[in-house]
């Protein structure tokens, strides 16, 4: 006890009331201040919900920034690795599960429940900064020994020395493993429980035993619906994204190519009449330049089209007249050589 | 700067934070907002802990986040059961105890 008494004494003397912070603290709490209520705000009115989370990771950080410059060293560190770091990505990975574009529903289940919120909001607002500013606050101890505005005495034996050495992970080690040892033992208990509900509330009951690959082969052909696998998304190379759909013979494009989410969220991109009109001026210059050339293209045009003779041999009688009509109908002689690219895709895939 | 500023801050970020549960329909904004608002009070705990010059505050705010963490894992298979079942993560959608 005598070793506490003088450490009370020499705190004492060393006590040093904080009423002012430094004047850097002082900048950084302005500044990264204003950052985290905009981070707040952010949270709150951003239309999406991965905005959402990323103007709340920023002001998790600004709190952690805070935390350190209050001498909560440890506590800071902590909020980043816990809060940003994991906390957040596990609510970033909920998002991608749940669907990022989904957005508020605008309707108003309880009729003036906006303006009422507003108003609640403003006016617990307003009750919380008027209470803390009739607090009699005091001067702040601080952890230079100073005495706290309740008239407590500073800390003694080993957790006061510790505060005097400023040695802060030591000191909450000291007492969370002597003062709040059963709160910390009781924690475990938390942690094990909420990791078994998680595991229990995300487990999903298989109801009908898994189909093997002979099964849902032996089923598809007894549909005799899509027996081929299903054609793949893109389009001649040119656009090989996923959520463009390939092209069908008449230039159409195929929904079956492209994701069945995809395709429930309305992301298929549509790029069909591109690449046809591309493909027809090609195929257009292609023949300006044989015919300057001099060659007359006859024995590619019936090598590609050799079912269908009054087609291939149009080209032969009077190319250019071909060529003029050409713009105008886009599916036509041209959509039938997409096709053929097209229609080999499928097959082949 | 008075360090009582720190305590104002909290405070407007616990309101901001209620506003937001209140306006949002998002059940996962509305969860974000809940953090906010502990994250809030995390910061009034540092903030008396320096006020009286222990480390009881932070040990709280400690095990706040602790439970919040614990808080975290729950309430989003929570809202991953209620979105398998209802394919909707908005809180008006989940009406079926209504009275």
């Amino acid at each position: 006890m005598s070793m506490s008494a003088d450490g009370v004494a020499g705190g004492v003397v060393l006590a040093e009331q904080l009423t002012r912070t430094s004047t850097g603290e002082a900048v950084q709490f302005w500044i990264l201040a204003a950052v985290a209520l905009l981070g707040a705000l952010g949270t709150v009115f951003m239309k999406k919900a991965v905005h959402s989370a990323l103007c709340l990771a920023s002001t998790m950080v600004c709190l952690a920034l805070f935390y350190m410059a209050q001498g909560a060293v440890f506590l800071g560190i902590v909020q980043i690795v816990v809060y940003t770091g994991a906390v957040m990505m596990l609510f970033l990975f909920v998002l991608m599960l749940v669907g990022v574009s989904s957005v508020d529903s605008l309707k108003e289940t309880l009729r003036g429940q906006r303006v009422a919120a507003v108003a609640v909001g403003l006016g617990f607002g307003i009750l919380l900064v008027a209470g803390i500013a009739n607090a009699s606050l005091g001067s702040f101890a601080g952890y230079s020994g100073g005495t706290s505005p309740s008239g407590a005495p500073a800390p003694s034996g080993t957790e006061g020395e510790l505060i005097a050495q400023n040695r802060n992970v030591e000191g909450l080690a000291h007492i969370i493993f002597t003062r709040y040892i059963w709160a910390f033992e009781i924690t475990s208990a938390l942690l094990i429980t909420a990791a078994l509900g998680a595991m229990v509330l995300a487990h999903r009951e298989r109801l009908t035993p898994r189909k093997t690959q002979r099964e849902l082969s032996e089923a598809r052909v007894r549909e005799n619906i899509n027996l081929a696998p299903l054609p793949a998304p893109g389009v001649y190379a040119r656009h090989n994204a996923v959520d463009i759909p390939a092209l069908l013979p008449d230039g159409s494009i195929s929904e079956l190519s492209v994701n069945q989410t995809l395709r429930a969220r309305g992301q298929v991109r549509d790029v069909s009449r591109e690449p046809v009109h591309r493909v027809a001026e090609l195929e257009e210059s292609g023949e300006v330049w044989m015919e300057q050339r001099g060659d007359v293209p006859t024995a590619r045009h019936e090598g590609e089209e050799g079912g269908e003779p009054t087609e291939g041999g149009a080209p032969d009688g009077e190319p250019d007249g071909a060529a003029d009509q050409d713009p105008d109908e886009a599916g036509t002689p041209h959509g039938d050589s997409v096709a053929a690219g097209a229609g080999s895709k499928e097959s082949r895939s | 700067m008075n360090p009582a500023n720190y305590l104002y801050l909290a405070a407007l970020l616990f309101t901001v934070g209620a506003a937001g549960v209140l306006l949002r329909r998002n059940a996962i904004v509305v969860f974000m907002c809940v953090e906010l608002m502990l994250n809030a009070t995390n910061l009034a705990f540092v903030t008396f802990a320096r006020m009286h010059g222990n480390y009881d505050g932070q040990v709280i705010a400690f095990f706040t986040m602790v439970v919040a963490a614990a808080e975290v894992v729950v309430g989003l298979s929570i809202i991953i059961a209620i979105f398998r079942s209802r394919r909707t993560a908005s809180v008006d959608d989940a009406n079926l105890m209504k009275w």
